[in-house]
């Protein structure tokens, strides 16, 4: 997490939202991460969205696990409260928090480490409570604080940076998330800045559990990323000597290009990845559909990415639930005490 | 025959039966049968962890001194299952009566000298009389109930009113269920010598009182102290704490017109979702709890740490049952005092609410509540399977409507904007309790909450003094918290003494009696009851006073006395264990008789 405060530099003739806020003042602390994660594009587009809905800051409350990824809520909305939870376990911080707080809007960050290994049960779980949350999970393959084991998303056949090769088979969470009766699955890349801000929005307004699983190369330990994001078809180098105290600064990745199309990005280490943009006339609607798309692209050895699955009327938690329209907090103690004769009566059957 | 002395209002009758074959409603109907006839009584349900076919017992004790332990014998037994037949007769003591079901007569096996055997033929007069397998399994029940009015001259007018009362919404069924007393009353006046030596009697003792499970006073306590959130893993004993606070929920906080519910239970995934969502709701503003065991609290430790360091009020009810690991889920110990009191991985140490009955579970649930916003931490209320799945007699419970939470240090917008810099964890008053925000709050109170070190500005450190200043504010905390929990109550003994007993909990019961009859052979002891953790300077102080201090817990490894030791400095030599371990409710019997051998020891050494 960061400590470093980031100065707020406002300047005449700033673009303001309808709150009369810049950008900056969306923004949150310095960034601790690698030179060039794909984590800060991430993070940048988040400030973008969240600055385009001219979202209030103090409306928002920002939660995450453990890892590089639950990292970045301390550098974007300053203005919010953040919760930094155990390894794991957001979703079920986050489902405590909107049982209190309906009213606030809440965004979870999470990586593939953290959601869909030690915290699977929970993502799965959020998901199947239509939790009204973005929940986003930075997706790399790999365990960058403990440097570089595979995660529970590293495709069979990817190779970690000391050789090792991963058997065992990938997690996709876009289509684990349809499956467990998901009401919004979504894939981006975190350099496709076009299409993840604009998902990140369509997350933030629905009336659900939206899921954008979000690729985000790691520049450090990029081999085997690379081999994880590419599948064995674009594995072109192996950095097998990269010092990893010593990250030389990269720049963040980016990509533009349209809808419908497929383009091949050119990792860090030279390792191509294949994105396959689901093109207009795509229909969400349908979970057969959706899981067929995936599946087949999966066996071209392309990932998908855009809005995979919608469905907007599926029954929220607290729809399901039954709760008050007014959150929990705002009732006054009066409101909630049965009071003292209540108690009287109701022990007539104890008698 | 053997003569015995006539008991009135003062026996135990043990009823033994088969998981799953309705006897509980008969029991209950037993249990409240005495209680309406004004006879002090407390019920003790010994159950299998099955659904059905195992053995259970269930043993009521009748005491016109109102005592409420369990006591280690049986005066009358109905034994009702042929597999623990044996095991049933073993336990009746001396001048008792077993009776059982003869229809399948089993005299010969049954004999055993100083204990009259009552046969009565229960399955074929009920099914002389009714048809179906169901109803008839069921009337079974009900007509040892009637055999027991007659021997033991329970009112059966007071009996019929209670069937009235339970078939409120189905009075067709008050009929046949009475017959099938009368069965059994009929045939017990017309072959036995009633009544027996054993007897009940209508008297005054249970005015003001009520009967109620410590899980329900508890959901209740939770309700009254404004709780909204609660979040729960089904788990043996504490799930009937959840399933009541849902029921008095939906009794008095559904809004009549809209329908609204004006609280939110989750069924988490897991006890560890459960801590999670518990501190979420916690963070967020709310009061919220979660009903668990051991098994529980093990899963829950990292999120206890991670409350402790965050400083998040939360709370913890731990319906202690049997452990180690899934131990035996039915029954109760007092096993988990340790790990209440130390949850999490790091220095933490936590609150420890230790209620003695269910009128204190009601109690100390809004207590908890106060005390977790109060102090921001994590606070335990640990019952155990004995307070919370039994039926206890207790003071009718009362509620004060000017009673208002304590939501203890929180700066809304409006303190906020007095101040220019909010910071999260700075000590202003020197009581170890920073300030906190809630989020939705003015973005000039933002902070991040991390488990990560951390400064006392709320910002994330590495750094070595700043890190201990935060941990040594804990502690300083700590100290706070010794001046606000429950303090333990002394009960002076009649005569000047050296000696001291310190007990807890469910064992209370068993103390007082014990004290009492112990009293009666010229020892006196004076009394400490501990009703928290911390402990207070008056544990400090009764221990000092007291040349040996008799520990009493329902643990094999002394957990109390371990935390006495470690928390006070107490002397180890001063401090001697008495350990009751084997899942059943500590009988008084044992505690008279651990106290004076030692004594007696002592008197010889």
């Amino acid at each position: 997490m960061s400590f470093i405060a980031k100065p707020k530099v406002h300047w005449e003739g700033q673009e303001k939202n309808e709150l009369g806020l810049t950008l900056s003042d969306y923004e949150g602390g310095l960034s601790t991460l690698c030179a060039g994660c794909g984590h800060d594009s991430i993070t940048a587009a988040l400030v973008r969205a969240f600055w385009e809905l001219a979202l209030k800051p103090e409306q928002v409350i920002k939660l995450s696990g453990i890892g590089c990824s639950s990292k970045t809520p301390a550098y974007f909305l300053s203005g919010a409260h953040g919760f930094n939870s155990v390894h794991g376990r957001m979703p079920s911080v986050a489902t405590g928090a909107q049982a209190a707080r309906r009213d606030l809007i809440a965004i979870g960050i999470s990586g593939d480490g953290d959601s869909l290994s030690i915290g699977f049960g929970q993502f799965a779980h959020a998901v199947r409570r239509n939790l009204n949350l973005l929940y986003i999970i930075e997706n790399n393959g790999v365990y960058g604080l403990t440097k570089g084991q595979f995660s529970a998303s590293a495709d069979p056949g990817s190779k970690a940076k000391k050789g090792f090769e991963n058997k065992n088979q990938a997690i996709d969470p876009v289509a684990v998330a349809i499956t467990l009766g998901g009401s919004f699955a979504a894939r981006s890349f975190s350099g496709d800045k076009q299409q993840l801000v604009p998902l990140i929005k369509a997350g933030l307004k629905h009336p659900g559990c939206a899921v954008i699983d979000v690729i985000s190369p790691c520049v450090t330990f990029n081999d085997h990323l690379g081999s994880t994001k590419s599948y064995a078809y674009t594995r072109a180098h192996m950095h097998a000597a990269i010092e990893t105290d010593y990250i030389g600064a990269q720049p963040e990745i980016g990509v533009d290009y349209e809808r419908g199309q497929t383009t091949e990005v050119t990792l860090h280490d030279g390792a191509r990845i294949r994105l396959n943009k689901l093109a207009v006339d795509y229909d969400p609607s349908s979970r057969a559909h959706a899981l067929n798309y995936l599946e087949a692209a999966r066996n071209r050895h392309e990932v998908v990415t855009g809005l995979l699955y919608l469905n907007a009327d599926l029954p929220s938690f607290h729809q399901i639930a039954g709760t008050a329209a007014r959150p929990l907090t705002q009732f006054s103690y009066e409101e909630l005490n049965p009071g003292a004769e209540a108690l009287q009566r109701l022990q007539q059957a104890m008698r | 025959m053997t003569a015995v002395a006539t008991r009135i209002n003062d026996f135990v009758l043990k009823i033994a039966t088969v998981n799953g074959t309705g006897s509980a409603s008969a029991n209950g109907l037993l249990m409240k049968a005495l209680f309406r006839m004004g006879i002090p009584v407390t019920g003790k349900n010994l159950f299998p962890s099955n659904i059905q076919g195992l053995p259970t017992w269930y043993e009521i004790r009748a005491s016109k001194d109102g005592y409420s332990a369990r006591v280690a014998h049986v005066d009358v037994m109905v034994a009702m299952n042929a597999q623990t037949y044996a095991k049933d007769l073993a336990e009746v003591g001396v001048g008792g009566y077993l009776i059982y079901d003869s229809t399948w007569p089993r005299e010969a096996q049954l004999a055993r000298e100083g204990v009259t055997v009552l046969g009565i033929p229960l399955a074929q007069m009920v099914n002389q009389h009714f048809e179906g397998a169901r109803v008839r399994t069921l009337m079974k029940n009900i007509a040892y109930v009637g055999a027991l009015c007659a021997l033991m001259e329970i009112d059966l007018d007071i009996v019929r009113g209670l069937l009235e009362e339970t078939f409120a919404a189905k009075p067709k069924l008050v009929e046949p269920n009475f017959k099938a007393v009368r069965l059994g009353y009929d045939h017990a006046r017309s072959q036995f010598n009633c009544p027996l030596p054993f007897r009940a009697e209508k008297m005054d003792g249970t005015r003001g009182k009520i009967l109620i499970e410590g899980n329900a006073a508890a959901a209740l306590g939770c309700v009254y102290a404004g709780a909204t959130v609660g979040a729960w893993y089904p788990i043996t004993p504490s799930t009937s704490l959840m399933d009541a606070f849902e029921g008095f929920c939906r009794k008095f906080r559904r809004d009549p017109e809209t329908g609204e519910n004006r609280y939110c239970i989750i069924q988490a995934e897991d006890e560890l979702a459960a801590a999670g969502m518990v501190i979420g709701a916690g963070w967020a503003g709310a009061r919220a709890f979660t009903p668990t065991s051991g098994p529980g609290i093990s899963l829950m430790s990292e999120f206890i740490g991670f409350a402790y360091f965050t400083e998040i009020p939360a709370v913890f009810f731990d319906v202690q049952r049997v452990g180690p690991s899934t131990g035996m889920p039915t029954r109760t110990q007092q096993c988990d005092l340790m790990l209440a009191a130390y949850a999490s991985h790091g220095d933490t140490r936590h609150p420890v609410l230790l209620p003695a009955d269910p009128k204190e579970c009601f109690e100390f649930a809004p207590l908890a509540f106060n005390l977790a916003e109060r102090l921001q931490t994590p606070v335990f209320l640990l019952s155990d399977l004995d307070i919370g799945m039994n039926d206890w007699m207790v003071d009718e419970l009362s509620w004060d409507d000017s009673y208002k939470p304590d939501r203890g240090k929180v700066l809304d917008d409006q303190a906020l904007a007095k101040i220019d810099k909010y910071y999260r964890f700075f000590d202003y008053d020197g009581d170890g309790i920073p300030y906190r925000t809630l989020p939705g709050s003015d973005r000039k109170g933002s902070y991040f909450v991390r488990g990560s070190g951390h400064n006392q500005y709320g910002g994330y450190t590495e750094d070595a003094a700043e890190y201990q200043q935060v941990v040594d504010r804990l502690k300083l905390k700590w100290q706070t918290a010794r001046t606000l929990v429950p303090e333990a109550l002394q009960r002076k003994a009649r005569g000047r003494t050296d000696i001291g007993i310190i007990a807890f909990g469910s064992s209370h019961g068993a103390t007082v009696e014990a004290l009492d009859r112990l009293h009666g052979q010229g020892i006196d002891i004076d009394y400490l009851r501990l009703r928290a953790f911390p402990f207070g300077v008056e544990v400090e102080r009764f221990i000092q006073d007291h040349r040996t201090v008799f520990v009493l817990e329902q643990n094999r490894d002394a957990q109390m006395r371990s935390l006495l030791m470690l928390e006070l400095d107490a002397p180890p030599d001063k401090l001697v264990s008495i350990l009751h371990y084997n899942g059943l409710p500590v009988p008084s019997d044992q505690v008279v008789e651990a106290i004076s051998s030692h004594l007696q020891q002592e008197a010889v050494a």
